[in-house]
């Protein structure tokens, strides 16, 4: 891990993504965001303040409430020389873009036989536990993740999220960009200088031996807080985030579960049909021989997520829940 | 216009109705502020007269879809406040056992189909809902209210055509108190909005949403309308939010000016022009006001005690009820 060494200034994951879209529009003339209350009000979570006084309306657009409708306007414009950043408040709202995102923009380039391309980012959120109920609360990043076309992008540090988001603007393909909402005030160490991560490099955030978590977004930090409360019972875990859920580095988490020999994939989405399934899939395929114990999945229980605060919480894995999974899996 | 003429029961009852939901959220906001309430709400204060107006020229059994801004839609249809508040603290007495809470209050016995947090959400619902009522010939109109902000969004002009078309009795209610959260209607909609109706054959026009008297009115002419099976309608009360979009939304002078606020706080306050009317024609006096007041303060204390000290739902809740 290479960003500890360099970095001493530190940002929230909030401010990291503003610095790479501001780095990036600085960089590019072509770069521009646009979404509901993105320019003055700075988004609904604050994240964007300050770039529409940099860069004008004409690149910090404010939009009616109408995201099917913009997201198409960032299709065509991905295609024609500009290079969008829409910005779709609540992942819920995949539910309204997914003609424009799954049927136009994931597939103008296999369509058209390779000539039409679309660079844009979708930038959206997911994450659950803030008492906003089952349409504010969704973690539907498995629904873009079942697309060929699209890559899927899923940061759980700050600068994880600037080096992600900068190749993710860079690149030439539509790229879904997830930010959980939860994670926004999270610090860690930001470099000033204009760095990127490739999609499709998967991160050792923790080394371990006994046991590998894979991690998804904030459940990364849930994974590492359960680290060190396995480091209690003398279990030693090692967390993996795959960073970009597609491109996938099956690499990095096949080497990893080798290594280990037991596997808990955690990820916010449902599990049926979703990530930890896809990621349980691959793991099986690929390391069975060396596997201890069967791969356990956690996510989203299946339910729509309540307001009730005490039935939200049972919803969501937590340190302690992955904690006992892991003490389970490894016969504690 | 040949509005029907409102007498004076009636429009006390309506002040009564508007002094509930203007004292419901003012308490909201006082949970919020006190960190007692989860999450955030969106609060009607300055909008009652609208829904008072729409759903008293209802019948009980009508229906109504709600929004994010829902509570006064909710408590003039008839909700409970004491249900309510629970709802709104995630307590198993509430009308959804807590798994809604604020932006998702539903509750059929009082022909409310649902309280929706994605904007335009529930359009398609309410046409389908009249599109049930003209099937079953139960003579039920649906009231479909959103916000302005709702005029973005292309399913609301795909069901209002299919209404037209198929005849439905649904009234779609704008409330334009011309935000979008934080963004100004005239930056959101082009053209005339009252001139996008007609072009399906929907009727449209406007009411100052800030008299219950105007509101009541015209909704009790294009429910008649819709009854009669002369189809759907379009009404845009113009209106103001003399809060924030939601309750944490204290810093408010970036998108709208004080005096902007204060302005329709002293000179367009639903519940001081309904005040005004009742006392300039002697219906009551001050102090009758006073008493109603009092009373709907009272309640108000009660419900929220009850809603305080309910439990919250069992955590086996959280897997009932994901299938019928
Ligand atoms: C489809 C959708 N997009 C965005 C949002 C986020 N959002 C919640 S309320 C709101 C503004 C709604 O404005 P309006 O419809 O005028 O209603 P008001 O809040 O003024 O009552 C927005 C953008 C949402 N809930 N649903």
């Amino acid at each position: 891990m290479p960003e500890t060494a360099v970095a001493v200034r530190e940002l929230t994951l909030g401010e990291a993504v503003r610095e790479a879209l501001a780095e990036e529009m600085r960089r590019d003339p072509r770069v521009f965001i646009m979404g509901e209350d993105v320019a003055e009000a700075g988004t609904a979570f604050k994240v964007l303040g300050g770039l529409v006084q940099e860069f004008g309306t004409d690149r910090v657009l404010d939009t009616p409430i109408s995201e099917a409708g913009f997201t198409g306007i960032g299709v065509g414009a991905g295609m024609t020389g500009m290079r969008p950043v829409v910005d779709i408040m609540f992942g819920d709202f995949a539910g309204l873009i997914m003609d424009q995102m799954a049927n136009q923009a994931a597939k103008i380039h296999y369509m058209s036989g390779g000539k039409w391309k679309c660079s844009m980012v979708l930038r959206t959120t997911l994450g659950a536990t803030r008492r906003s109920a089952a349409q504010h609360s969704q973690s539907l990043h498995a629904w873009f993740c079942h697309i060929p076309g699209l890559k899927v992008v899923m940061p759980s540090t700050p600068y994880d999220a600037k080096g992600l988001l900068k190749s993710a603007i860079r690149d030439d393909n539509p790229v879904v960009f997830y930010e959980d909402k939860m994670m926004y005030k999270l610090k860690g160490p930001v470099p000033e200088d204009d760095y990127t991560i490739p999609l499709g490099v998967a991160d050792v955030k923790r080394a371990g031996d006994d046991i590998t978590i894979i991690a998804t977004s904030s459940m990364v930090q849930v994974a590492l807080g359960a680290a060190k409360l396995l480091e209690e019972h003398g279990v030693s875990a090692e967390v993996v985030d795959p960073r970009t859920l597609w491109p996938l580095d099956e690499k990095t988490l096949i080497d990893s579960a080798r290594k280990t020999s037991r596997v808990i994939v955690v990820d916010e989405g449902y599990g049926r049909y979703g990530v930890t399934a896809e990621l349980a899939a691959m793991i099986q395929e690929n390391a069975f021989f060396d596997l201890e114990a069967p791969v356990k999945r956690m996510g989203a229980m299946h339910v729509p997520i309540p307001f009730s605060p005490p039935l939200e919480d049972a919803t969501v894995p937590t340190e302690r829940t992955v904690c006992e999974a892991a003490l389970a899996l490894c016969g504690k | 216009m040949s509005d029907v003429a409102i007498d004076n029961k009636l429009l006390l009852r309506m002040y009564r109705r508007m002094v509930m939901i203007r004292l419901f959220e003012e308490q909201v906001n006082d949970l919020y502020t006190r960190a007692l309430m989860p999450g955030l709400a969106h609060l009607y204060i300055g909008e009652e007269a609208i829904a008072v107006g729409v759903c008293e020229a209802l019948r009980s059994d009508d229906y109504i879809t709600s929004t994010h801004r829902g509570h006064g839609h909710c408590l003039a249809k008839g909700a409970a406040i004491d249900r309510m508040f629970a709802e709104l603290l995630g307590k198993e007495a509430g009308y959804c056992k807590g798994k809604g809470g604020s932006m998702h209050i539903a509750d059929p016995d009082t022909g409310n189909l649902g309280a929706n947090a994605i904007v335009a959400g529930s359009a398609g619902i309410a046409t389908g809902a009249a599109f049930s009522s003209k099937r079953l010939g139960n003579g039920r109109v649906t009231v479909c209210f959103f916000g302005e902000g709702a005029l973005g969004q292309g399913v609301v002009y795909e069901v209002m055509n299919m209404a037209a078309l198929w005849k439905l009795p649904v009234i779609y209610v704008c409330e334009n108190n011309m935000y979008n959260e934080y963004t100004h209607v005239s930056e959101a909609a082009a053209g005339d909005i009252l001139a996008r109706g007609p072009a399906f054959g929907v009727p449209s026009e406007s009411v100052d949403g800030q008299d219950v008297r105007a509101v009541y009115s015209v909704t009790q002419r294009l429910a008649e309308r819709a009854r009669r099976g002369e189809g759907p309608s379009f009404l845009m009360a113009n209106t103001y939010r003399f809060m924030g979009h939601h309750v944490g939304d204290i810093s408010r002078e970036y998108y709208r000016s004080k005096q902007e606020e204060q302005t329709w706080k002293s000179e367009r306050d639903p519940i001081k022009v309904a005040t005004e009317a009742i006392l300039s024609q002697n219906i009551a006096d001050r102090a009758a006001l006073g008493r109603i007041q009092a009373e709907v303060k009272a309640e108000i204390e009660k419900a929220v005690q009850f809603a305080m000290a309910a439990p919250y739902p069992n955590v086996d809740e959280v897997e009932q009820d994901v299938y019928a």
